[in-house]
């Protein structure tokens, strides 16, 4: 065996990489509960993959093959309901879990120098995972997907002079058609996912050139022992490997309890109308995207005025986009001396819960109609403009409110025990 | 645990269930898919009148045949009307053109239908439809009005007429009118009617048959393993320090 690995170690860094990104990368020893979900993402995007391929040997991207496709695998295909459920059911984890790793970021300052490029390349992933989900959400050509994608596509004909051009471009068509699902095809099942794969790669590179943050928001490498390990430091394998395996089986239980009991978590994970096949003449009661992408479209909906003589349809497709703009601005908004949570002020944690809050309402405004009355006192798409405002003054207003933030103390070491 | 908590609640937030459609209220059919005996009598129902003009083309008979306990050539014997061999899917007997000039629309394929409208639309629509002189066919639908389908199954439930009171100049349902009954009385008849939508529940999705019983194993296996994999972990963990 030695020998083996002697001879493999001459002509590829096999020990090196092992010790550099594993058994000798030291990782802060005050991981909390938040600190679970990169890996677990990591996981879901393994299982996307796996669960993907065994779905593309039976789906036909063909308009008038792939919604029977489907059925077939759900119904002939030996396991095929499960790989399916499985590979819907990850989807939406997928984001669930995406976003409790970024609310992590925002807890704990893992945006903040020096780990800016790490973010803005976390930030890329969550861009090409929502370009992921949105066009696998078209292959199983229910009437759902058609509709789904024919709006989200016209967003872009709302852009002035290019607009018509680059909608009928990106669709291959006047309408969703055949030539805009076998490019959805190609796009989710190869160009996407290579593209997601070469990101993460770069993303825990660059976690592991700068070292992982941690709920103190403390540079652990600036402590160091005399044999040159930060003190506070731990090595990835065996410490955390088997702490991860407790945290994803804590994940599994939850989301094999989904799987199996219910697929489609009363139409939030598969929607009812997804089970009728596409039907160009006949549109769903009311269009809505899965719950992944309601806050952006609450974000759309809600802009309903033609300010400065510019159509209340583009200001919508602007500010969706600014939503997501914003993020990439994040490591340079910040002022607070201190990256953690604990040490900052009421100002930060208020603006912190402000921001989760409005997320959270324009997520559930998503799904509802503009004009309806769901939440208090009045129309949705009034809330959903109160949520939109309070959504971008997180990122307006942090270069004030993080300065001006009254901070505590931070330690030189991480807080244990 | 205060953060634990608030992340419990970010995962079950999206639990809440969208609001009701408007329109009649439905009526809850108690579904049982462990109940052999109604899934058979509504795979009966089901094969003997539905499939006449709809289709359950994502289905095979012999797959319907070894989920419910009926053998092949008991398939054979009673159920192929529309197809020759057992392995085949369930198309419709009536050619789905001829439908559509004799109906205005195609009838529309039924194998999913029980997840998009839901067992209690169906369960409440095949006992809703009343005689409307108004109609082209005859009949109308208090949950689904002005539908091209008649009554097929007016022989068992007899003919009803619904009956709107006047409520501020807007015609509210009161209440069906048993005009003509028919060969079933109304409970066998509802009963019959649990039996389809039983079987329409399982149609949709055949793997629920299983899919739940296997999920019982997941989780217990899951459980125990989370047992051993806390114990590695705390015992890897108690050189940190």
């Amino acid at each position: 065996m030695q020998k083996l690995l002697a001879w493999i170690d001459d002509r590829f860094p096999l020990t090196k990489v092992w010790e550099e990104h594993l058994s000798k990368y030291y990782a802060p020893k005050n991981f909390n509960f938040w600190y679970y979900f990169g890996s677990l993402a990591l996981l879901i995007l393994v299982m996307q993959i796996f669960t993907g391929i065994f779905l593309t040997m039976n789906y036909k991207p063909d308009t008038n093959l792939a919604f029977a496709s489907v059925e077939f695998i759900m119904r002939d295909v030996d396991w095929g309901w499960l790989i399916r459920y499985l590979h819907s059911t990850g989807a939406s984890f997928f984001f669930i879990v995406v976003y409790l790793h970024m609310f992590r970021g925002l807890l704990y300052g893992s945006y903040r120098n020096p780990r800016e490029l790490l973010w803005l390349i976390g930030v890329v992933i969550y861009v090409a995972l929502m370009a992921e989900a949105f066009m696998g959400y078209l292959l199983p050509w229910g009437n759902m997907s058609y509709w789904g994608a024919q709006v989200i596509i016209n967003l872009a004909s709302a852009i002035p002079v290019v607009g018509n051009g680059l909608s009928e471009w990106i669709r291959g068509d006047f309408v969703v058609s055949d030539a805009t699902l076998n490019r959805f095809f190609a796009f989710h099942v190869i160009a996407v996912p290579l593209i997601l794969v070469a990101l993460v790669f770069v993303h825990i590179v660059a976690l592991h050139k700068v070292g992982s943050n941690n709920p103190d928001g403390v540079e652990i490498k600036k402590k160091k022992g005399p044999d040159g390990i930060p003190l506070d430091g731990i090595p990835f394998h065996p410490y955390y490997t088997v702490k991860d395996i407790v945290g994803v089986t804590v994940f599994l239980i939850i989301f094999c309890a989904v799987v199996f009991f219910a697929p489609e978590l009363k139409g939030w994970f598969l929607e009812a109308d997804n089970f009728v096949p596409a039907n160009v003449l006949q549109t769903p009661p009311d269009i809505k995207p899965l719950w992944y992408f309601t806050p952006f479209y609450s974000i759309l909906r809600a802009n309903t005025h033609a300010f400065f003589g510019i159509e209340a349809k583009l200001w919508g497709v602007i500010f969706m986009g600014l939503a997501i703009v914003a993020l990439f601005f994040l490591p340079w908004l910040d002022r607070s001396p201190a990256k953690s949570i604990r040490y900052r002020g009421w100002m930060y944690k208020t603006a912190l819960t402000i921001f989760v809050a409005s997320f959270l309402l324009l997520g559930y405004l998503g799904v509802k109609k503009p004009d309806d009355i769901d939440f208090i006192l009045f129309k949705n798409v009034y809330w959903a403009q109160i949520g939109t405002i309070l959504y971008f003054a997180f990122f307006v207003l942090m270069p004030w409110y993080s300065k001006y933030d009254k901070t505590k103390p931070v330690p030189e070491r991480v807080t244990w025990k | 645990m205060k953060k634990i908590l608030l992340v419990f609640l970010f995962a079950i937030a999206p639990l809440a269930t969208f609001a009701a459609e408007e329109g009649p209220r439905l009526d809850h059919v108690n579904i049982d898919l462990h109940d052999k005996p109604s899934l058979q009598r509504g795979a009966r129902i089901f094969v003997n009148y539905c499939l006449s003009c709809h289709s359950a083309s994502y289905m095979r008979y012999n797959r319907m045949g070894h989920d419910l306990g009926i053998s092949d050539e008991l398939v054979k014997e009673n159920l192929l009307f529309a197809a020759n061999k057992t392995g085949d899917l369930m198309k419709a007997v009536m050619p789905s053109d001829d439908a559509k000039a004799w109906f205005g629309v195609a009838p529309p394929d039924l194998s999913d239908e029980a997840r998009y409208r839901g067992p209690d639309w169906i369960y409440t629509y095949l006992r809703s439809f009343y005689r409307d002189p108004n109609a082209i066919s005859g009949w109308n639908n208090l949950v689904f009005p002005h539908v091209a389908m008649p009554n097929v199954l007016y022989e068992w439930q007899g003919e009803q007429r619904a009956v709107f009171k006047n409520e501020n100049g807007i015609e509210v349902f009161e209440r069906f009118e048993l005009d003509k009954p028919g060969t079933m009385s109304p409970a066998d008849y509802d009963k019959a009617m649990r039996d389809l939508v039983n079987f329409m529940v399982y149609l949709a999705e055949p793997a629920k048959l299983v899919r739940y019983q296997i999920g019982v194993y997941v989780l217990v296996f899951l459980a125990v393993f989370l047992v051993f994999a806390y114990l590695l972990k705390k015992e890897y963990w108690k050189d940190v320090h």
